[in-house]
Parts: C-alpha cells; sequence; structure tokens
C-alpha cells in the first residue's frame, strides 16, 4: 500500500492553513502504511534567498556545527530532527558542497527557493508533531505515509524523495525497471542516495526537467520510461502534478474547488476540506496527466 | 447489543461496527447512516429486505456481500462496490472507483455516474447498469449476468469473457481477447428494456445499444487440440 496526499492553493486566503489542511489529511491515510511519514512544503523563501533542508540522526552535535560554521551566511531554524538553511541563492552550492565535505552526518533533504521536506521513521501524527507541521504556511504541499516494499525502512527511504532544486515526488507502488534507469542515469552523472525505486522515478524526471521538459512533458515521457506500478504527485515551485500508470490499480482521488486542487489515495482524506461537499471529486484516467501551475 | 430501535447511523458518533452489526441483525425497515465520510465497509454483509440509505460518499466495499437488502448511496463509492452481492440492490448516484460489482453472483448493482476500471471483474450473475462510462478492463473473465453501459467503454473490454452478455451504447475503445461484437436479437432488445427499466435509465432506447459477448474459443476445449496436451 502507502498512502499520498497533495494540496495545492489557488486561494491566498488558504495559505496559513496549508499544514493544518495537509496534516489532517495525511493522519488519516495512516492505516495505508505506518513505517514512516514525510511532506514537502512549498513556501517562498525571502527574494534572493534559499532554503537547504538537512536531516541529521546526531541532532545537538550536527546543527551545533553548522551553526557554527554558517554563522555569517545561513539563517539556521531547527525543528527536530531537520533544520532549514535560509541562505543567499548565489551561496546554495558553496553551502551544500561544505555541508557534503565537513559534516558527514548531515543529510540534505532538498534545497530550492520555496521547497522543505521534512520526514522520518513512524507514525504520520507523531511525525507531524515532531515538526510541527500544522503551523507551517505554503502554496502546496505533499505527504506521504509509507507500507515498505523496495528498500529498507529509514528515514532516507521515506518519500518525498527530492532530486533537484524545488522538485519532490512521492510515490504509491513499486517500479520494476528501476535498477537499469538508475544505471543509466548513473552514466549521466546522476548520484543517488538510496536503492530506493521512487528515488530512480524523482532523479527521471528531475533529470527530464533539467534537459528542459515541462513538468507535464516530463510525466508524459515517465508513461513510456517506467514500468511498474504508480500513482505519482509530484511538486515543483510552482507546479502540481498527478500521474497513474496504464493499468491504474493504486487509488488515487482528485477534487478540485475555486480554492485548491487536492489529490488523496482515497477520498477520507478529502473530507475535512473546506467546501468539499461541492468540489468536482473524479478519479484520475489511467496513463493520463493532470497537471497545476506548471 | 445491537440496537434494534435505532435507524438512523451517523458516522462521526456511532462505530461502525455498531451500525454493520445493527443492519444485519434488522430483518425489516428503512435506514439512514449520514455522515460515512468515505469511510470503508459501509453496509457490508447485510442478509435481509431493508432499505438502507448512506448521505454522502463512501470507501471500499461498500454494500458488500449484500443479500436481499436494497443500498441508495447518495454519493460515489470506492473500490470493490457490491463486491460479492448475492442478491438485493446497491444504487450509486454518483461514480464508483475501480471493480465494482466483482464476482457479484445476483441483484442488480446501478451506477448513474461513470465506473472507473474492472468494472464487473469475474461478475457471476449480477445485473450491473452504468449510465455513464466504464473504465478498462470490464468485465474480465465474468462469468455469468449482464453488464449494460448507457455510455462508453474503455480498453480491452470483456478480456477473457465466458458466459457474461455485454451492452454497450457508446463506444468501446478495444474489446479483450477472445470477445466479440454479436447480433441483437428480439430476445435481448427485450433483456435491454428490462434492464433499462431496472437501472433507472430514461431516454434510452434498446434498439441503440450493441452487443457484445465471448467468442468461446478461449476457455472451450476443443477436441481438435488434443494432441497438444
Amino acid at each position: 500500500m502507502c498512502g499520498i496526499v497533495g494540496l495545492y492553493l489557488k486561494d491566498e486566503a488558504l495559505k496559513p492553513q496549508l499544514g493544518w489542511l495537509l496534516s489532517d489529511m495525511l493522519v488519516t491515510m495512516s492505516d495505508r502504511g505506518p513505517d514512516s511519514a514525510g511532506i514537502a512544503i512549498y513556501s517562498e523563501a525571502p527574494a534572493g534567498r534559499a532554503k537547504i533542508t538537512v536531516q541529521s540522526d546526531e541532532i545537538e552535535s550536527s546543527f551545533a556545527a553548522l551553526e557554527y560554521a554558517f554563522e555569517d551566511n545561513a539563517r539556521i531554524t531547527r525543528r527536530d530532527s531537520h533544520a532549514v538553511l535560509e541562505v543567499a541563492v548565489d551561496d546554495v552550492a558553496k553551502i551544500k558542497a561544505e555541508i557534503e565535505k565537513n559534516h558527514p552526518a548531515v543529510r540534505i533533504m532538498s534545497t530550492g527557493e520555496t521547497v522543505e521536506i521534512y520526514k522520518e521513521v513512524g507514525l504520520p501524527a507523531d511525525v507531524i508533531d515532531r515538526f510541527e507541521v500544522r503551523q507551517m504556511a505554503g502554496s502546496h504541499g505533499v505527504g506521504h505515509t509509507r507500507m515498505a516494499t523496495e528498500s529498507a525502512v529509514t528515514t532516507l527511504g521515506a518519500h518525498p524523495f527530492s532530486t533537484d532544486d524545488d522538485q519532490c515526488l512521492v510515490h504509491n507502488g513499486s517500479l520494476s525497471n528501476h535498477n537499469r534507469l538508475r544505471q543509466k542515469l548513473q552514466q549521466e552523472g546522476v548520484t543517488f542516495e538510496t536503492e530506493n525505486d521512487t528515488e530512480v522515478g524523482a532523479a527521471y524526471f528531475a533529470d527530464k526537467m533539467r534537459k528542459g521538459a515541462s513538468l507535464d512533458e516530463a510525466l508524459e515521457a515517465g508513461i513510456t520510461d517506467l514500468d511498474g506500478f504508480y500513482t505519482f504527485v509530484c511538486g515543483t515551485k510552482g507546479g502540481f502534478a498527478v500521474l497513474r500508470d496504464p493499468i491504474a490499480c493504486k487509488p488515487a482521488v482528485l477534487a478540485e474547488t475555486d480554492q485548491y486542487v487536492a489529490f488523496g489515495s482515497e477520498y477520507r482524506a478529502l473530507v475535512n476540506l473546506p467546501g468539499i461537499e461541492n468540489a468536482r471529486v473524479w478519479e484520475p484516467e489511467p496513463a493520463t496527466v493532470y497537471a497545476w501551475g506548471a | 447489543m445491537p440496537d434494534f430501535d435505532k435507524t438512523e447511523f451517523d458516522l462521526t458518533s456511532a462505530t461502525l461496527r455498531e451500525m454493520n452489526s445493527s443492519l444485519q441483525d434488522a430483518t425489516s425497515g428503512a435506514y439512514s447512516i449520514v455522515n460515512p465520510r468515505g469511510a470503508h465497509a459501509i453496509a457490508c454483509g447485510l442478509k435481509s429486505e431493508i432499505d438502507v440509505t448512506i448521505a454522502g460518499s463512501t470507501g471500499y466495499y461498500c454494500a458488500g456481500m449484500n443479500q436481499l437488502a436494497r443500498v441508495h448511496v447518495k454519493g460515489s463509492v470506492g473500490p470493490g462496490a457490491a463486491e460479492n452481492m448475492m442478491s438485493g440492490k446497491l444504487v450509486v448516484e454518483g461514480d464508483a472507483s475501480q471493480y465494482c460489482g466483482a464476482t457479484a453472483h445476483g441483484g442488480t448493482l446501478v451506477v448513474k455516474g461513470n465506473a472507473s476500471s474492472r468494472c464487473g471483474i469475474s461478475m457471476k450473475g449480477v445485473d450491473i447498469v452504468v449510465h455513464g462510462n466504464i473504465g478498462h478492463m470490464s468485465a474480465f473473465m465474468a462469468q455469468s449476468g449482464n453488464l449494460l453501459v448507457c455510455g462508453d467503454a474503455g480498453d480491452a473490454l470483456g478480456d477473457s469473457l465466458y458466459e457474461a452478455r455485454l451492452f454497450v451504447r457508446g463506444a468501446v475503445k478495444s474489446l479483450g481477447a477472445d470477445c466479440i461484437e454479436k447480433e441483437m436479437r428480439s430476445e435481448h432488445i427485450e433483456l435491454v428494456a428490462n434492464l433499462l427499466e431496472q437501472g433507472e435509465v430514461a431516454g434510452a432506447k434498446p434498439e441503440d445499444f450493441r452487443r457484445y459477448g465471448s467468442a468461446r474459443q478461449l476457455y472451450n476445449f476443443n477436441i481438435d487440440n488434443v494432441s497438444a496436451y
């Protein structure tokens, strides 16, 4: 199984409630997967600034070392086992390289002008409380609760996966050609953190978009190149998209109103959203890309 | 202990088990379920001629294993609605998710919106009437019963079909293995007219439907092939 949710806001007035709404959606999906949970929240950094979200199992020593090392060029906000480094856009590459070189206990979860990713082993309700997700504001977000099949139950094996700036992917299903595709992407210089199939999917879409494809074009290409079972929700800086494989046995429900687009593995996940009674609710077609804001 | 006098179950306060066991023990009367909020297994295993109205959308397996009861959903249903229904009726005002009516032996399933993939998979005698469209792989390995579709059918309709009869008014994207179009004879016109009435379809003419069934090449043993075994 696995449960996935996503919320893309059209109405600015709902932005302060994004974390709260998304949390409710994800907690409702808890019994689809108890192993780990994660969310990606998109909220704009101040102009000229970007965010590097990092994770460590050695919270105190790692984050104290980061605060010391980047005292002059990063504003660091700690959230439990994660921390967000707000830095100048021009410093991102340099700081990332320094983290990778000098802080081996620290893992980079995401970088970008908008995205922050938080994920840990455990139930959605616990993970949400640890990171205070309910208090987070933003324009769109995705969440995932995992029943592990393809790789170990670890923080890095949890979803969402992010393999490029402001990009993230959550997945219900399992890819069957991920080993071959990983090899192919590695030959082109793409690096991987895990043995997980979804990371390969994320890297594949990121690679397409780096080469100039739009979000919906990248997903469209995936219908041919990705083999296996999948319902994907993909986020980018301003975009939000859904794709199901041609067999479409992994469940999916979309809802749209003037205020938002919402995705849930089940309709249950959507019942607390404002105005859901009058939303257009439908099951996305197999092998069809649905994209907003891309 | 079920409450035999209770006729309304609000799922924001009543538990699913309390509601289902009360309905399973009821022998007559009309019942309503409010605030279903997409919950799974609502009105499952009913076995008497009772009327149940569900005011909203449900999750997986609504009215599964139904016998005799008439269940009316004023919303949409999740995967596996009326799965293994034996008799009675399920009417869905909205859409049905994948594999509605799967393995159902009898009774009537009416979907007033669209049904998605695998509608009527392995059906064994149920009558299914869909006002809208159905998705891919519908009536896969369907053994007996009737599937009537007022809209279009997706890919691979009736793949590996046994003896179920399929009627489609709109376009069929593709037929599955061993499924072929067959002649609409007078008995089929009569059957379709009856299904339209059972399915509460207004304004459709039986003559507008086309019939599909098994070519009987996949499952019938052919004595000429005996040397192959």
